[in-house]
């Protein structure tokens, strides 16, 4: 089984702030992580070669430093990591960033089963990995919570939906995103981690994937940010302390005040 | 490609590394230059009080704008429509008269015609109807199949979808399909009068930035919009529309993934991302049974319950109540946080509600810095007291 997780490095998000007066960036100390939902992604495709065995490919675009995310997606114990990496790929919106995507899993000879976080904690769109089963003209299942085989190609998954949870099933190749539920990520191994210190990270480019410059990057996206802007500043704190009648009588003022139903 | 820098123009001040998202200016000598990672969000070139950075340009050719108007994806399910699918009429109404163009809704199921009358009421000059027992039943391939084929046949301007499971699961592959942008969870439109674009306003960054994004060579212009922050009318039954209802052969193939069952319904009267109110608690609450207070509460206040993480990994109450960034986002008109400390990633998925109550015994509880009122108590004090005001008040 050839499973391939898409993982990507974003900043810790309660870091990035901007200041409401300066609109200055306020990164102090800012740490780039592993984005938390693909730790599920990558546990799943983990447990699948235990079960089904394979072979675990864990795939990243980014700069030259989202290096690091991938060595630590080895040490939980994945066999290789691919970096996806040119000046031509920056700037790239969800439509160009699953186009490149497509082109490297292609390139790899294609995936039984892809995975994928629920969503990047940076841009929060959960669209990379739709976008790339659209690519690639595969099915997808998102928001997946457990994955059972019933078969060598089927897969039932249950999902979570608005309403609750549905059960689908879906042919391989398949790509499935998944929400945290589904596991619980295991710890990195001592030995991966001496095996991820002393592995090559093959980096394609953009000649590589064999991709113009007008398909990828800023070229290739269809949005464009024409502004960032902090978020409106809230109204008025207001804190008070003292009995807890007084304070119930308070809050109820409060929301009687709001026209509640 | 990144960022232009004019060398001459730059005085080396350091101003555009300061508001660098993504941490790709450098200072080499005096003058500014790029490293790897820019993102080309022009932040930088906002701020420069020089004009020495510019975004480069776009030499892409005006594209003639398609005649079908803006399009809303009516959400439905067992022929119930989604709060949400009537919000986006309210709101692709007012886009659809500055733009001067029809507003048309897209209705996918089977046997959902009665829905028709009440798109219609609720903003819709068309409906576009496909009718077909693939599409009984939410799947990914079979809704974006349908909707991909049908604005093929009428190519619309601009297609919005709730930014619901369904829609944001199923609308990028429509977007990747028909090579086109597409902007999630949006939380304000306007337009750009000059090129007649969209103007799509979405949080990032957990709700910490807003970005304001356009798509500007390519159409549909494709966004999810964010649950509850759109306005819908006040239905006007006499509002008159016509119904396009299109057999498309394409549905009929097999697929490659079924519906089998659904598995759990959640059983709340009131689902969390459609909730006005939502009562939240934390580890404070210490126990599962002290969250019956919450939903004592939150049933007088016609809400819902939620929770943080940690209350979730107690097993005090289930995961789809989770708020946060690894669980829901919601907006509700009030949040009122009970024994929650406020961490970071909580916080991201409430705070941009419109009100928010917390109690918290710790004054230096960080869930007080972004509470509109803030009590310093007991819950178990508090909570109790209140819950009889309402009551002797009814
Ligand atoms: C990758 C990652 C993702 C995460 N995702 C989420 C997420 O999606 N959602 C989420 O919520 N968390 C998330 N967390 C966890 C988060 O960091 C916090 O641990 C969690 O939110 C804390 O929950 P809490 O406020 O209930 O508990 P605590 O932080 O323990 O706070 C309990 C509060 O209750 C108060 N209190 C105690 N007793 C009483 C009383 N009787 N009356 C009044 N007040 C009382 C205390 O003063 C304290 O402030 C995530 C963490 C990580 C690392
Ligand atoms: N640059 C990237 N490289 C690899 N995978 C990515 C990248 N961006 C997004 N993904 C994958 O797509 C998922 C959704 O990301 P997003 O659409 O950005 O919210 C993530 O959880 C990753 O699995």
């Amino acid at each position: 089984m050839k499973i391939i997780v898409c993982v990507k490095q974003v900043p810790e998000t309660q870091d990035v702030r901007l200041d409401p007066v300066t609109h200055n960036l306020l990164r102090e100390g800012v740490k780039s992580i592993i984005n938390p939902f693909d730790l599920y992604a990558l546990e799943e495709g983990l447990r699948i070669r235990e079960q089904q065995g394979g072979t675990v490919t864990v795939l990243t675009m980014g700069p030259p430093q989202a290096e690091a995310a991938l060595r630590e997606a080895l040490t939980y114990g994945a066999d290789q990591g691919i970096l996806l990496s040119d000046r031509a790929f920056a700037g790239a919106d969800t439509w160009a960033t699953a186009f490149t995507l497509a082109a490297a899993v292609r390139k790899l000879g294609g995936a039984d089963v892809i995975f994928c976080g629920k969503q990047a904690i940076d841009g929060d769109t959960a669209q990379v990995g739709p976008e790339l089963a659209a690519f690639l003209d595969i099915p997808q299942v998102a928001w997946a919570r457990k994955l059972t085989f019933v078969g060598p190609e089927r897969l039932q998954v249950e999902r979570l939906l608005d309403h609750g949870y549905d059960l689908v099933e879906v042919q391989l190749p398949a790509l499935i995103t998944v929400v945290k539920e589904i596991n619980e990520p295991r710890l990195p191994s001592f030995k991966a981690k001496l095996k991820a210190k002393a592995a090559t990270i093959p980096v394609y480019s953009l000649s590589d994937l064999g991709l113009t410059e007008n398909q990828v990057g800023l070229k290739g996206s269809f949005t464009r940010v024409v502004r960032v802007f902090p978020p409106p500043a809230r109204g008025q704190r207001e804190i008070l302390q003292g009995a807890p009648e007084e304070l119930a009588a308070a809050l109820w003022g409060r929301l009687q005040q709001m026209h509640l139903r | 490609m990144s960022i232009i820098i004019e060398s001459d123009l730059c005085t080396g001040c350091g101003q555009c590394l300061e508001v660098c998202l993504f941490d790709a200016l450098e200072l080499v000598g005096d003058k500014v230059a790029v490293k790897d990672g820019c993102n080309l969000c022009g932040a930088c070139v906002a701020v420069c009080e020089y004009g020495a950075l510019s975004l480069p340009e776009d030499e892409t050719p005006a594209l003639s704008r398609p005649s079908h108007g803006i399009w809303i994806f009516a959400e439905q399910r067992r022929g119930r429509l989604s709060p949400v699918a009537l919000e986006l009429l309210g709101e692709g109404r007012r886009l659809a008269e500055a733009l001067k163009i029809p507003l048309a809704a897209v209705l996918l199921g089977h046997q959902v015609r009665d829905l028709v009358p009440e798109l219609m009421a609720a903003g819709a000059d068309t409906v576009y109807l496909v009718d077909h027992p693939s599409l009984a039943q939410f799947l990914e391939e079979p809704y974006a199949a349908a909707l991909t084929a049908l604005a093929r046949l009428h190519p619309p301007e601009i297609i919005l979808a709730g930014a619901t499971y369904v829609g944001r699961a199923f609308i990028p592959r429509v977007a990747a399909v028909l090579d086109t942008g597409l902007t999630a969870d949006c939380t304000a439109f306007d337009i750009d009068p000059e090129k007649n674009l969209l103007l799509q306003t979405r949080p990032a960054f957990g709700g910490n930035i807003m970005a304001t994004i356009l798509t500007p060579r390519s159409y549909p212009q494709m966004a999810t919009v964010r649950p509850r922050v759109m306005k819908k009318l006040p239905p006007d039954n006499g509002r008159q529309g016509n119904i396009i209802e299109i057999d498309l052969a394409d549905l009929s193939r097999p697929f490659r993934s079924r519906f089998l069952e659904t598995v759990s319904e959640i059983t709340e009267t009131v689902p969390l991302g459609e909730a006005e109110v939502i009562v939240a608690g934390g580890r404070g609450l210490q126990e599962a049974k002290q969250f019956r207070l919450l939903e004592e509460l939150a049933d007088l206040l016609g809400g819902a319950v939620g929770a943080t993480r940690a209350a979730v990994d107690a097993g005090w109450i289930s995961y789809q109540h989770q708020i946060g960034q690894t669980g829901k986002t919601v907006a509700p008109k009030l949040y009122i946080a009970c024994g929650i400390s406020g961490a970071a990633q909580h916080l991201v998925g409430m705070q941009s509600s419109d009100y928010i109550i917390a109690i918290n015994q710790d004054p230096q509880a960080p869930i007080f810095q972004i509470a509109d009122l803030g009590l310093v108590g007991n819950v178990f004090d508090i909570l109790p007291a209140l819950i009889q005001q309402i009551k002797a008040n009814r």
